[in-house]
């Protein structure tokens, strides 16, 4: 075993864990924080925020982007909002709730310190971002408004219409905005990291090319954050952006960062159903939505009749019909697999019979036109220009689509990966939602990550480096790091097959999709495992890259990603295949109750699964980190 | 499911900033009018790749109309005919079949092409970074409900707040300005309790900066109608009065304004 899986968590009740650890955390003085460099790779929520707030701090920070701008990243999609347990409603929340709410939502899967402590600081975000100028929406008499969402029985879910991601990102954005301006952040934009250097069982540093020139170089410093988001476009279509991917994630694990439960992603339930074999990306309708949408299909599969024509008494209200106490805002995976079991029913509706209807008539009725279009009126307007149809004369169709990954690299209480000195934030990291991630919940925990954790953390880390000498860029193992990158890119453009990435990215997502997808069994995983790396093989021989490497080439880019996706695939396949129990996502069809609903063995698979790369990405070893509940004891997760 | 048929493209291809450009044409044969405009420029540079061409290179990420990250002058309009509509979430049903198109980049002294249909417009940036923020440093913050922040207030502000950063505006003024992109996000900042500190500082700043790199306005309003958002052409209004404040009001005496 090459790395140990120390989670690090401080000593101490529940509660005062993130207090003791900050008391007793080694500090960096004032002055000493402009000696040490830090770069932070990706600009979405976690990595802006990270880089602000440590340039705030006084430390060196560069920051990288793939994007023309830091305003960009996929944060900036996420419409609903954000937890807070700020109780502003007085229904009775709480930061034990919130933190309950969480652990439960994530199928009991996740380590219990940290999500107390993001329950902790979300209070503290929403200060943060208030003060910085972020428009959430206001009551009347100008306190904050909240609503309601899947998984929670309180409201305490802020927003900015349906753009509460841009509005956040924006803010992160500006903060760091300001601090590029002041000097404190180098930014580097449309530049990508192709490779993490590690020297002296260290991160020293990372590899990165030159989107517009194609020049590789490389850059050294104390610590690497990496907050560069998550893998949803493993299975190709997705409501993720179209350049989001694996690379900086994946490049890091085989430098030796453990990759934990790859297989958990999360399926949203309320996704734009696929209208054709081009179709590039799904899109999202917030899970708000159902808030005041119903969810049903008709009762007879083959009716004809247009959702209108079709009487209450014949329409199959199945989340309400189920899942009585939480109804329509039953958490996603629950919603996503009950959308399934619908449509691989027959009853689906639309051209496809590839959705079910999200139907606002009884929110029309009961609130009005007006009031609707006020909470929803965006996302009402985005239906109509990708569908052509107004959500105001008749019922959306929705269907569930890959949109979050929980897995991610394996960190610490103090978010640093299986190597010293190599961080990651976000989305990227595993490490807050266990098995399924609650709604409104990955802008709390990016944000969480770099504007309260890591700032707190890092410097536990960077007090033992005063002074000391660390390797710059002319060091050996950077050139070697270097050329071998170059070495790669220049395979993909010397291959000259006939396929282009896309094709292969599309099938490889095919497969993903229908074996590690929103169900998944012994049986279609293991044909999953031998038909990847055929795939695999076939890309590797039959790739066509046009163009060249000394300019802007994005079937380059493109190539270098999927060829990472490829090896990802593997190893979510194989982490499926080994987790035989079904838990929040990951849903394996012989674990499974006989109302269908998913059976955790918490006897054998109450752990994270911490995956180590060997050269092989078929042969990965896995080890365990045991997760003991403290407070929050096992029970079958029922919303019924 | 309907299609388009016989289209025509008329694509600019420029291999770098300092290269000639020039417009290359592909013909679309069919396209399925559920396929969005980038779609087609999907299947068309998958063809290309496959018939050993080099792809277009186009700006693009997150499809929904949110990032602003896509770009494109379409038939001579930024963002094409779709009002309040980003290129992303432009569909083929809003053409018929038979048309030409042209499709370019945005054009603006301040925004150099990059490649083909790519441009550099980092200048945006340099505007936020003179001081499109609220100086709030992380952990310093009162309780988010300490101050009431009036509802039409805050929804003014939202309004302006929902730029996207794609630079339509720019790309439509005949002068290459960006007044309604300072402008939103001036207004967005200074109608706010929160933002009040820095005020005219901030007006001061951006509008300074944004004059370093772009044209002057003279409320032609290709802005207002070019914008993804349909962020009002009044957010400029907003903008020049507190930047000509900015010049005459004591700063001491900020409280008493």
């Amino acid at each position: 075993m090459s790395f140990t899986l120390d989670s690090k968590v401080p000593e101490g009740p529940m509660a005062d864990k993130w207090d003791n650890f900050k008391e007793n955390g080694k500090l960096v003085n004032p002055a000493n924080k402009r000696k040490f460099k830090v770069l932070v790779v990706g600009t979405g929520l976690a990595g802006a925020s990270a880089a602000a707030t440590l340039a705030e701090l006084g430390y060196q920070v560069d920051a990288f982007t793939f994007h023309d701008s830091p305003r960009r990243a996929h944060s900036i999609a996420a419409q609903g909002g954000i937890n807070a347990a700020k109780n502003y409603k007085g229904d009775g929340d709480s930061v034990h709730r919130l933190f309950y709410d969480t652990v439960k939502g994530g199928d009991f899967r996740s380590r219990e310190s940290n999500v107390h402590r993001l329950a902790q600081v979300s209070v503290n975000i929403i200060d943060q971002m208030v003060a910085q100028g972020v428009p959430f929406a206001r009551e009347y008499g100008g306190q904050l408004d909240n609503r309601s969402f899947g998984g929670a029985q309180v409201s305490r879910t802020f927003y900015a219409r349906g753009q509460t991601g841009q509005q956040l990102l924006l803010g992160a954005y500006q903060q760091l905005a300001r601090q590029i301006g002041l000097g404190g952040v180098t930014l580097y934009n449309r530049i990508e990291l192709v490779d993490v250097v590690v020297i002296d069982g260290r991160a020293a540093g990372i590899v990165v090319r030159d989107l517009v020139t194609g020049e590789v170089s490389s850059h050294s410093g104390h610590a690497v954050v990496l907050a560069t988001g998550g893998y949803g476009n493993a299975f190709f279509l997705s409501t993720n952006a179209m350049n989001c991917n694996v690379t900086a994630a994946w490049r890091a694990h085989r430098q030796g960062a453990a990759f934990a439960n790859p297989c958990y992603t999360q399926i949203h339930p309320t996704c734009i159903p696929q209208a054709d074999d081009f179709q590039s990306k799904l899109t999202l309708m917030s899970e708000s939505l159902r808030n005041d949408g119903r969810v049903w299909v008709p009762k007879n599969p083959d009716d004809p009749r247009g959702a209108a024509e079709i009487p209450e008494a014949e329409r199959d209200y199945y989340l309400e019909r189920i899942y009585p106490s939480y109804g329509n805002l039953a958490p996603r995976d629950i919603a996503s697999r009950a959308a399934k079991r619908a449509v691989d029913s027959g009853a689906g509706v639309g051209p496809l019979k590839n959705g079910v209807y999200l139907d606002f008539s009884a929110a029309f009725e009961r609130l009005g036109q007006p009031v609707v279009k006020e909470r929803y009126g965006n996302l009402f307007d985005m239906y109509e220009r990708i569908t052509g149809e107004s959500p105001y004369e008749m019922p959306m169709r929705i269907y569930p689509a890959s949109h979050y990954t929980m897995g991610g690299l394996w960190v610490d209480y103090e978010l640093m990966t299986t190597v010293p000195g190599l961080y990651c934030a976000g989305e990227a990291n595993f490490s807050d939602h266990g098995a399924n991630r609650l709604g409104a919940s990955a802008l709390m925990q990016g944000l969480a990550d770099g504007y309260f954790v890591l700032p707190n953390t890092i410097s536990n880390f960077l007090a033992g480096w005063l002074n000391k000498p660390i390797p710059d860029t002319s060091h050996e193992a950077f050139k070697q790091a270097e050329n071998t990158a170059r070495d790669r890119f220049s395979r993909y453009l010397s291959i000259g097959g006939t396929r282009s990435p896309d094709h292969f990215h599309r099938e490889l997502g095919k497969i993903i999709w229908d074996y590690c997808g929103m169900e998944r069994t012994e049986e279609g995983l293991e044909k999953a495992l031998s038909e990847i790396p055929a795939l695999y093989d076939e890309f590797n021989k039959d790739l066509r890259v046009t163009g060249d490497g000394e300019s802007t080439n994005q079937t380059l880019e493109k190539a270098g990603r999927v060829d990472d996706f490829f090896q990802l695939g593997m190893l979510m396949c194989k982490d499926a295949l080994e987790r035989r129990e079904s838990c929040g996502g990951h849903f394996r069809a012989e674990y499974q109750d006989e109302d269908g609903e998913a059976q955790r063995d918490d006897d054998n698979f109450a752990h994270v699964a911490a995956w180590e790369w060997t050269g092989d990405p078929m042969a990965p070893n896995r080890h365990q980190e045991e997760l003991e509940y403290e407070v929050v004891h096992f029970q079958t997760r029922s919303y019924k | 499911m309907h299609s388009v048929n016989n289209i025509t493209l008329k694509i600019w291809r420029q291999a770098g900033p300092n290269a000639a450009g020039h417009f290359e044409n592909h013909t679309i044969e069919s396209i399925s009018d559920e396929a969005s405009f980038l779609e087609m420029l999907d299947i068309l540079n998958e063809r290309l790749i496959e018939s050993g061409q080099e792809a277009v290179v186009f700006d693009h990420d997150c499809r929904e109309g949110i990032c602003g990250t896509c770009s494109l002058m379409i038939n001579g309009q930024a963002h094409g005919p779709q009002r309040g509509t980003a290129t992303c979430q432009l569909h083929m049903r809003k053409f018929e079949s038979g048309d030409t198109i042209v499709i370019e980049p945005w054009r603006a002294a301040a925004f150099p092409i990059i490649k083909d249909l790519m441009v550099d417009r980092a200048p945006l940036d340099r505007i936020v970074e003179a001081g499109g923020f609220i100086t709030a440093d992380t952990g310093g913050a009162p309780d988010a409900n300490l101050i009431p922040v009036p509802k039409p207030v805050a929804d003014a502000s939202m309004d302006a707040a929902e730029c996207i950063g794609c630079g339509a505006c720019v790309a439509a003024c005949p002068n290459g300005a960006a007044n309604l992109f300072t402008g939103a996000k001036l207004t967005h900042l200074n109608l706010l309790p929160q933002g009040q500190a820095e005020r005219f500082a901030r007006a001061e700043t951006m509008v300074e900066t944004m004059e370093e790199h772009f044209g002057s306005c003279t409320n032609h309003g290709e802005c207002e109608a070019a914008c993804p958002k349909m962020i009002s052409i009044d957010v400029i209004a907003t903008m020049n009065a507190d930047f000509a404040k900015s010049k005459f009001k004591n700063r001491k005496k900020l409280s008493r304004i």
